[in-house]
């Protein structure tokens, strides 16, 4: 029983320390074009906190619980959904993409 | 449904978000990339309602489904209709409550769990609830900054750092309260003593470091997440919150050199930076301003003309106006480039989004390593309300806020032309003494207007 809690743990760490370099492998070259909408883009991602604010307004058994839970429920709403339309909408913009990356703005 | 099948469905949201991260780090990829990541988002928060009551509807179900209805009437608006220009803002605010959010949930499983939660989750509930509440107050403050309804400067009071370190023991000793003691009370007190820590941590960043604060806030909003996700043994938000501490912590140092800042530096730059130099002395040396007929002169028989766009620029809507212009000048024969500055606008990039709404063609948007070699052999910049980022000081000054940080050398060209609203300095609130060169000519007035009169005197010559 003891031992399975705890491999449950280590595999918690696991999970934490790949995702760890995960994310620093995966944006380490980015131009500052990309800057804005990759933090807005990461912003929206940490909306799915609202996952955890669904279970625990599952779980509420006071008044008080259900009320900071919903709080939280709307919150997250907001960052998540919110999050993703706005970076849409800057990357949107983006459209007309360089035809060739190599003379741009070299001119003459 | 079951616990395997939610935790596959899980993982295959997680690597959602990575395919969205990877896909955002590239201009070809980046909006599929954020819908990807859109996608993961929401089968994640769809099956947690098949999964997190063992299959039957959720308890207050309607009263979730209200919140979210609520919460989307008021992002979706808000994320549709907000100006390009404040859009920066605006992503400060997203991530302001998504930091909150985090911090509630753990404080409603902290009181539902109250004495059988384990010390490690306990430490985990401390975590998110200071950092939540730090990313959720910080986040606050530079929204108001960046709205420019509090002021853009540091603000430096005294015995602040004092102030800052006391509160900063306040938050570390009463969340060692929460851990040995437990109880509500303990909690809350963590809980507000750690708003006012985020309040008193941003309100001394300068103006132009404001973005960096936003993006370091959203890695720690990220990691508040994760924390949660520990303390409610939710695999996914493990996943998604540390992909987003951890790439936000490398964006945050992308910017902090993009912009030549350390990032201890920006946070703490504002205790030992020197009071500036006072506006008031310098505003009475003599200027040379031009009006719009000068101007279109110089232009029409310039070879090359390279405008440095700015936040000004946005603020006056003038994208379009200024593509007229640059059309015009291609037209005549001028070669015409686009120097962008990193940091142009209000954030890193802001500027690229504000032009490519106006249509400007991304050939033109020349980024600042590969522009200021050209500067000796361009005949005239325009800067159309860009102040610091062509600011002289950044390298002549040691000591001002913006010292170190790379610009563009438009000193170097034959001619710099200055459209400005007034002499008041830009966001960093930096005096430029460019402005004073006999090679500078300024235009007052703004941005859109003085355009739309260069425009129409160079139609006329």
């Amino acid at each position: 029983m003891a031992s399975e809690l705890m491999s449950n743990e280590i595999a918690l760490l696991a999970i934490f320390l790949l995702s760890v370099f995960v994310g620093f492998e995966v944006v380490s070259k980015v131009s500052t074009t990309l800057h804005t909408p990759l933090m807005s883009g990461a912003n929206a991602i940490h909306g799915v906190i609202l996952v955890g604010a669904i279970v625990v307004a599952d779980h509420a058994k006071t008044n008080l619980e259900l009320g900071l839970a919903l709080a939280a429920v709307i919150l997250a709403t907001i960052n998540m959904v919110g999050g993703f339309v706005v970076t849409d909408r800057m990357l949107q913009m983006f459209k007309g993409k360089p035809k060739s990356k190599k003379d741009l703005g070299e001119g003459k | 449904m079951s616990r395997n099948l939610y935790d596959l469905i899980g993982l295959a949201a997680g690597i959602c978000f990575i395919l969205a991260l990877k896909g955002l780090s590239s201009p070809k990829s980046a909006r599929r990339g954020n819908l990807i990541g859109a996608v993961g988002a929401t089968v994640a928060t769809v099956i947690v309602f098949f999964y997190a009551n063992e299959g039957k509807a959720l308890n207050n179900q309607t009263l979730i489904l209200a919140a979210i209805a609520f919460g989307t009437l008021v992002g979706v608006p808000a994320a549709r209709k907000v100006q390009m220009t404040q859009m920066p803002q605006l992503v400060a605010l997203f991530n302001g409550v998504g930091g909150g959010a985090a911090a509630l949930v753990a404080i409603v499983e902290y009181l539902k769990l109250g004495d059988t939660a384990s010390t490690a989750v306990v430490i985990a509930t401390v975590f998110t609830v200071i950092v939540g509440c730090v990313s959720f107050s910080g986040s606050i403050i530079t929204f108001l900054k960046l709205q420019e309804i509090m002021t853009t400067r540091p603000v430096i009071f005294p015995l602040g750092r004092q102030i800052i370190a006391l509160t900063l023991i306040g938050v570390l000793a009463s969340g060692g309260w929460v851990i040995s003691a437990g109880g509500t009370t303990p909690l809350l007190v963590n809980g507000l003593l750690s708003l006012l820590f985020g309040v008193l941590f941003v309100l001394p960043v300068g103006g132009a470091d404001v973005p960096i604060v936003i993006s370091l806030l959203n890695a720690f909003t990220g990691l508040t997440v994760a924390a949660s996700g520990y303390v409610l043994q939710t695999t996914l938000l493990i996943v998604a919150g540390t992909l987003v501490g951890a790439s936000g912590t490398i964006l945050t140092r992308l910017m902090a050199d993009a912009m030549g800042r350390s990032l201890f530096g920006t946070l703490f730059g504002a205790f030992t930076a020197k009071a500036q130099a006072s506006v008031g002395e310098t505003e009475a040396r003599p200027v040379k301003s031009g009006s719009p007929d000068d101007i279109a002169i110089l232009l029409n028989y310039a070879q090359r003309v390279v405008i440095v766009p700015g936040f000004g620029l946005a603020v006056a809507q003038a994208q379009h106006t200024v593509r007229e212009l640059a059309d015009l000048l291609a037209s005549k024969g001028v070669e015409v480039a686009y120097g962008i500055h990193p940091v142009a606008g209000r954030m890193p990039g802001h500027m690229n989004v504000l032009l490519a709404e106006a249509n400007v063609p991304y050939e033109q948007l020349v980024e600042m390593e590969e522009i200021n070699p050209t500067f000796p052999q361009t005949d005239v910049v325009l800067v159309v309300g860009a102040n610091d980022v062509v600011n002289p000081a950044a390298k002549t000054t040691p000591g001002c806020p913006i010292y170190g940080m790379p610009i563009l050398d438009v000193a170097l060209a034959g001619n710099v032309i200055f459209l400005k609203r007034s002499m008041r300095p830009g966001f960093a609130g930096i005096e430029n003494e460019l402005l004073y060169e006999t090679k500078t000519t300024l235009l007052f007035g703004d941005a859109k207007d003085s355009l739309t009169k260069v425009v129409s005197a160079l139609k006329a010559l």
